[in-house]
């Protein structure tokens, strides 16, 4: 995996993710597996497994159909290949960023089936038959959404770099609660890093959205 | 020609007037009695909704038609002769296109580049890279300061791995020192940091009849194309940078780095554009660092407070790189009669050192401001009152009032003195400086359309500033347009010259070229639009949209009605930044006053509330101004409690490279902060505006320490503040 380069000295250490990567050659044979090892369970391992289902796939690429943004999305994608890699590189999707790459800044942030992910730790395999969204479904520069619109005008942003997963992670939590008081709000951006220190705004901007017009008005 | 203006500069309560010579055709420089549509008022970022929608484009999101995609192999070792690559099998795996080694035959630090590969995708690209071989003669190497000066270490280069010490002197250190009624001395350490940028560094590339085009994260897209011009012995005009968005920066991502190069020289072997982004890993160890220091403080002062003395002796380093002197804040914040600094940069087997926020600043200033603690502590004075007795700087004073008492320094003091139980509060204040910076050289062209919408145009970037706002304000407030009328076209070297985006030159340096074209164009449309009022162009002026006669504003023309008698599409005009004329100071001040917690049970601290007091020129935006004193705050706080690169000495390897291991202050982390601006007519320019990066950053790390040695009644001379230094400082006391 990339970001255990220099590779050569540590080419013969199992990675959490090259871990994921080769497992889910078949699906079931990776949830078995992940079941063994509770603490690298990924986001997606309570997916509901058909019982003795065993499905073969790669480890060339393999048709799959996405659902993002309310739209079906036919791509053909290794198994190996990230969410994140398969919104970026296959479907041309370049809101959602890349930046750690294994789930620790939450640039990659998108919803599946409501709930944030970060799309890095998640395999496009797996993300098969989930509703995803994305920082394109929330809204454009033409229409906002109305937490999208709050991080501009409380300035909720610097270099910009982090922000896509910043929204997703507060549009989540205000849909959860349109009312969130700023510890929750903080919490919901806990796994959110911003290299520019942005948080005071990006709290304002949550807050501001609770108070005043409300969130969930989009399509998340 | 020129003519001679008296302006009115400075802030209220202290103003001075300046006459200064300018050359006809530059606006007179903005003056304390001016007042704005916009300047100064809040502006939410004019590229604000392409950010929050992830509409905008970074070179990381960059895709071409046919674009492969690069990966890098970097040096297992921290030290070894390459006697071989071999890429033949990297070359046979279906899908790679182009593979080249790099040409390093000494691999000097674990991450150097060795060789490349370029594939159909980015997984394509690593499997090849894993098949690439290498045989590499291992050397010992040195990745601490200790061993790396040891008698006996292992060159890094060749020779010593000391720099000769650069040395600053000014009066008699030893005499005053030997003669002062009160002194210390002590040694204050601080790791490197790297600067964790979230857009890794990395270009597309792409050759075609045109030349080569380069969409890639840079603060200089000019230094850029000209490195890539020299390189590859190109007509400059040949190569076209372009970086419209940047997801940060902080010093290290200047010139065509090795990663820009390697890009486009894939692109060349493979015949088809090549995107090449780094992978996480490789920007903690080889895309540059702040480096680290040690160093020993001596300080001297008389009975009634005054520093007589201050002595510095430093050594640094970064690794392979150079440049980690330390002495600004030395030399700048409490001017005194005798001053020494003695700099000594060391060479290690580790990344280079590139410039970073503030360079040798925060380090400089944690040494001195945790020195200045101490001197205070033993001369029964107040720290607060101790910097005011030193500081020389009437703005800095007026700061030091204005952040007193905000942080209601005496009563928190007064309270905190009561205080009972494990969890242990602490106050800090540190003074910050910077150079009043900014150059002439950038050019811009300001455009106006049929339509009535204004285009500027200036070849610069935007590291997160708001550039495109800063601008765009500029500009709409000398042709008296609404902002929303105003496009700001950046990053493309396609567009007029201007200058990297460093040390807080931005602003100071684009601005001023922006107001005279704008300026240049307004002149423009009052020759069409005089005819229409009956008034000589002279006699006009660009207010609230309209174009009107100055002695009698009933008689107007909306600015899009002069707009659509422009004949052709268009009219456009040109400005330029001059050299600084008279200005009102060459630097800037500031200081930042911390409350921290820590729980001397876990040695946990968590900062409580921070009030930073910034002197910023002419205010343009306090909205991103204050964004910018916000980062500025935290990325002191990361580097005060968290933030170390840490080296194995055996290994000879950086053990944390990762997000998860480089631990970075996060929303969790993030205190109260109130800013206070002082909005200072500067002059120097016509917009007398200066940058804030560096210097809100400067004094941020050191507040925070010395309110954590203030809490636990310990100095801790060694960062970062980790739970277990301040459990073992307790465990001394
Ligand atoms: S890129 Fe997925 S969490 Fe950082
Ligand atoms: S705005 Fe730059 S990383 Fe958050």
């Amino acid at each position: 995996m990339k970001s255990d380069k220099p590779k050569k000295s540590h080419k013969a250490a199992l990675s959490r993710r090259s871990f994921l990567k080769g497992a889910a050659l078949t699906s079931a044979g990776a949830m078995a597996a992940v079941a063994s090892l509770s603490h690298l369970k990924p986001a997606h391992a309570d997916a509901p497994m058909p019982a003795g289902a065993v499905e073969r796939l790669g480890p060339g690429p393999a048709p799959i159909e996405l659902k993002i943004n309310g739209e079906v999305k036919r791509l053909s994608v290794e198994p190996r290949v990230t969410l994140l890699r398969a919104l970026r590189e296959h479907l041309g999707m370049t809101g959602t960023k890349l930046v750690c790459d294994r789930g620790a800044c939450g640039a990659c942030t998108v919803l599946m089936d409501g709930r944030t992910v970060t799309s890095c730790m998640v395999l496009a395999v797996d993300a098969r038959g989930r509703e995803i969204v994305t920082i394109e479904g929330l809204g454009n520069p033409a229409r906002m959404h109305p937490v999208q619109a709050a991080f501009v005008v409380a300035d909720a942003m610097q270099c910009g770099f982090c922000t896509p997963g910043m929204v997703m992670s507060i549009a989540a939590a205000l849909k959860r609660n349109p009312k969130a008081g700023e510890d929750e709000i903080r919490q919901s951006v806990a796994g959110n890093i911003c290299r520019c220190g942005t948080y005071p705004h990006v709290f304002a901007a949550a807050l501001n959205t609770a108070r005043g017009f409300g969130a969930g008005k989009g399509n998340a | 020609m020129s003519r001679r203006v008296t302006v009115e500069l400075g802030y209220p309560g202290d103003t001075r007037d300046v006459t200064v010579e300018i050359p006809d055709g530059e606006p007179v420089p903005w003056q304390v009695p001016d007042r704005f549509e916009l300047v100064g008022r809040s502006t939410p970022r004019v590229d604000g909704a392409m950010k929050a929608t992830g509409a905008a484009r970074y070179s990381y999101d960059i895709v071409l038609p046919e674009m492969l995609y690069g990966a890098i192999l970097r040096s297992p070792h921290p030290a070894a002769r390459v006697r071989s690559v071999d890429l033949s099998a990297a070359r046979r795996l279906p899908g790679v296109r182009a593979a080249i080694e790099i040409g390093n035959d000494q691999a000097r630090f674990a991450g150097q580049e060795i060789a490349a590969v370029a594939a159909d995708s980015s997984d394509i690209a690593d499997d090849a890279i894993a098949l690439i071989k290498v045989d590499y003669e291992p050397r010992r190497f040195a990745v601490t300061i200790a061993d790396a000066a040891a008698s006996g270490a292992p060159s890094v280069f060749s020779g010593s791995n000391l720099d000769k010490p650069k040395i600053s002197s000014k009066g008699d250190v030893d005499r005053a020192l030997a003669s002062a009624a009160e002194k210390i001395e002590a040694t204050y350490v601080t790791p490197v940091q790297t600067h964790v940028s979230l857009e890794t560094h990395g270009a597309v590339a792409r050759f075609d009849e045109s030349g080569l085009t380069v969409w890639c994260s840079t603060q200089g897209i000019f230094s850029v194309r000209d490195d890539l011009a020299v390189y590859f012995n190109l007509p400059p005009e040949k190569v076209r940078v372009i970086c419209e968005y940047l997801g940060g920066g902080f010093g290290s991502k200047f010139g065509a780095r090795p990663e820009i190069v390697t890009a486009a020289r894939l692109a060349k072997e493979a015949g088809a554009p090549v995107k090449l982004m780094l992978p996480r890993g490789d920007e903690h160890l080889a895309t540059g660092n702040r480096p680290n220091a040690e160093q020993t403080v001596r300080l001297g002062a008389d009975r009634s407070g005054k520093l007589v003395a201050i002595d510095l002796v430093q050594r640094g380093s970064g690794g392979v790189g150079g440049g980690s002197g330390s002495s600004g804040p030395f030399k700048m914040v409490y001017p005194c009669d005798n001053i020494r600094t003695s700099e000594t940069n060391v060479y290690m087997n580790a990344g280079p050192a590139s410039p970073m926020r503030a360079p040798g600043w925060p380090q400089g200033c944690f040494g001195l401001e945790m020195a200045m603690d101490e001197l205070a502590r033993s001369l029964h004075i107040d720290r607060l009152e101790f910097r005011r007795v030193n500081n020389t700087n009437p703005v800095r004073a007026h700061e030091l009032d204005l952040g007193a008492r905000a942080f209601r320094w005496d009563d928190t003091k007064s309270a905190l003195a009561k205080q009972t139980g494990t969890n242990r509060r602490g106050i800090g204040v540190a003074c910050a400086a910077w150079h009043a910076l900014g150059a002439s050289g950038p050019e811009a062209t300001a455009i106006a359309h049929r339509d009535g919408h204004v285009e500027i145009r200036c070849g610069t970037q935007d590291i997160g500033t708001g550039t495109r706002t800063a601008l765009a304000i500029v500009a709409a407030e000398e042709l008296g347009v609404p902002i929303s009328q105003v496009a700001s076209e950046i990053g493309d070297t396609r567009y007029p010259f201007s200058l990297p985006s460093g040390g807080s030159m931005s602003a100071p340096s684009n601005t001023p070229a922006v107001r005279q074209a704008a300026a240049h164009l307004r002149d423009k449309l009052f020759r069409i639009a005089a005819p229409i009022l009956g008034a000589a162009p002279s006699d006009l002026e660009a207010r609230d949209a309209v174009i009107r006669v100055r002695f009698d504003p009933s008689r107007s023309v909306a600015f899009k009605t002069v707009c659509r008698r422009i004949p052709g599409d268009s009219i456009s005009a040109q400005g330029e930044r001059l050299p600084n004329y008279q200005e009102f100071r060459p630097d800037q001040a500031g200081c930042q006053f911390a409350e921290v917690e820590v729980d001397t049970e876990t040695g946990i601290t968590r900062v409580v509330r921070v009030v930073a007091v910034h002197d910023v020129g002419t205010m343009l935006d306090p909205l991103t101004s204050r964004s910018q004193v916000n980062g500025g705050v935290l990325m002191g706080i990361s580097y005060a409690l968290f933030e170390m690169r840490r080296m194995d000495p055996a290994l000879g390897l950086m053990m944390n490279p990762t997000m998860d291991d480089y631990k970075l202050v996060g929303p969790l982390d993030t205190p109260k902060i109130d800013v206070i601006f002082l909005d200072v007519r500067n002059g120097g320019t016509n917009t007398g505006v200066l940058g804030i990066g560096e210097v809100v950053h400067v004094a941020s790390t050191a507040a925070v320490a010395c309110a954590v040695s203030d809490a636990i009644g310990v100095p801790i001379r060694e960062l970062p503040l980790t739970p277990d230094r301040i459990l073992a400082a307790l465990e001394h006391a």
